[in-house]
């Protein structure tokens, strides 16, 4: 009998635990997290799009090719123009909108499951873990599959406006050119729109699985979605 | 010398809702046994879960104290609250409150697991446990293939995964049948029985009645009086009287 005991303090949980409960719940709501993954995924793969599709443009407009300086008639100097800029930052605001939206929403929808867990002897550190963990998987996967998409995308534009000089000079590396500005290449692309991808997911689902994880239980499952 | 499991001392909880100020509880003075049946009986927003939240520890009251085994609960760390929740009380909820996302036997396992009990023990615990409610048959179901008195046999095998000394239970029958209503009743008052845990039950269901060994009944977020088993009997033996 564990009476007049005092109380313990609960201990916690291994991170292979976590690791097992996050995929089962990743896998059995399957349908409910390919949606999110798929607005991670979208978001991506325009932002991703869209700047290759620049990185293209640049590198063969120093190329020095006839067609692709008659693409680029908008272009006052050599380099980014205004309207580039502008198209990347606008997919920039849509991504981190975006995916912090559609984590927002996953995490919202899940506020009855966090007060149950903490019912059930879960630490508010557990169930940020938790989504820190099924985020931060969904976030890389989602952006990577993105990546992909959004490079997919930009090569076939490309593949209409310069032909098959696109792979002869494709800005594949990152180049230093010149005029002495900096070309990060397609891969670093790819890279950083899938570390950015990830980060914006974990932020956006751990940021308020955390809020939710510090309501007190009843008032984490009296919300109705 | 009665032994108290649960003293709760001018308990009052305000919700504040823009500039209202909502009196839940009204200052609740209960001290309930080890071992006891008690039912919080009372008309729907009488304050009857706001009660059994802070019971449970599943919120705070904005004035005055809850002890449980003689521990002031508001002097408990995060991490005691978290233990406490684990291991001394098992929750039963009118909606069932089952993890969707995990099996009949995943949902009983999974306080175990947050007490750090090992796999094969929690497994064969788990299996046990919703033999003992009557699913052996059907522990890798995911509740939405559950009927709700099943859902509500599996809220009842985890709430009691890691042996607790009390059990609370909020309306576990308003969303039932009379019937599955009635067994959900018989299950808990064995657990009471058979096991000896206190069994602290919210409900306006009057099947209740007689399975309880003291009534609190609770209006306008006050206690309005407290019944006992045998001043009940009468009550529900006029109840049955008046039908013929
Ligand atoms: N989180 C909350 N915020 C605001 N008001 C609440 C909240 N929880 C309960 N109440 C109010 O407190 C009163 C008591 O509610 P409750 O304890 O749920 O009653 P019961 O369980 O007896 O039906 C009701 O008037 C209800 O509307
Ligand atoms: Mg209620």
């Amino acid at each position: 009998m564990q009476q007049r005991t005092p109380i313990e303090e609960q201990i916690d949980l291994p991170f292979v635990e976590s690791l097992r409960i996050s995929f089962q719940s990743l896998k059995i709501r399957f349908g409910r997290s390919i949606i999110t993954t798929a607005g991670i995924t979208l978001g991506i793969a325009f932002l991703v799009s869209v700047w290759t599709n620049n990185e293209i443009g640049l590198a063969l407009q120093e190329s020095g090719r006839q067609s692709a300086i008659n693409t680029f008639e908008e272009t006052t100097e050599k380099g980014i123009s205004t309207k580039d800029i502008w198209l990347i930052v606008m997919s920039l605001i849509v991504c981190v909108v975006g995916i912090a939206n559609s984590m927002l929403m996953a995490v919202t929808e899940r506020f009855r499951e966090i007060g149950t867990m903490k019912c059930l002897g879960a630490l508010d550190g557990f169930v940020v873990r938790l989504f820190l963990l099924e985020s931060g998987f969904q976030g890389f996967s989602g952006a990577l599959i993105g990546a992909l998409i959004g490079t997919l995308g930009a090569v076939l534009l490309g593949l209409k406006d310069y032909g098959l000089d696109l792979f002869f000079y494709f800005p594949l590396l990152p180049a230093q050119p010149e005029d002495g500005t900096m070309r990060l290449g397609v891969i670093v692309v790819i890279l950083l729109g899938c570390i950015l991808g990830m980060i914006l997911a974990v932020i956006g689902s751990s940021f308020p699985a955390w809020r939710a994880a510090k309501l007190p239980p009843a008032e984490a499952m009296r919300t109705e979605v | 010398m009665a032994d108290i499991v649960v003293k709760t001392e001018d308990v009052v909880k305000e919700y504040r809702m823009g500039s209202n100020i909502l009196r839940a509880l009204d200052g609740i003075n209960i001290e309930i046994e080890r071992g006891e049946y008690i039912s919080l009986m009372g008309p729907s927003g009488s304050g009857k879960s706001t009660l059994f939240n802070m019971i449970g520890a599943l919120d705070r009251p904005t004035e005055g104290q809850v002890y449980i085994d003689g521990q002031n609960m508001s002097q408990l760390s995060q991490r005691q609250i978290a233990a406490f929740r684990c291991h001394r009380v098992g929750y039963i909820f009118q909606s069932y409150n089952l993890l969707h996302v995990r099996s009949a036997h995943g949902n009983v396992t999974l306080p175990m697991i947050f007490a750090g009990i090992p796999e094969k023990q929690r497994n064969e615990k788990a299996e046990q446990l919703l033999d003992l409610v009557g699913l052996g048959d059907r522990m890798y179901h995911l509740p939405d293939e559950l009927s709700g008195g099943q859902r509500q046999r599996v809220a009842i095998a985890r709430a009691l995964a890691n042996d607790p000394s009390i059990v609370l239970a909020d309306e576990p029958t308003a969303n039932l049948d009379t019937i599955t209503g009635r067994e959900i009743i018989d299950l808990i008052k064995r657990l009471n029985t058979d096991q000896g845990v206190t069994v602290i039950s919210a409900t306006h269901d009057l099947k209740m009645l007689d399975v309880s060994d003291r009534i609190v009944d609770i209006r306008d977020g006050l206690v309005e009086r407290v019944r006992n088993r045998d001043e009940i009997d009468i009550e529900v033996g006029e109840v049955g009287g008046e039908g013929h």
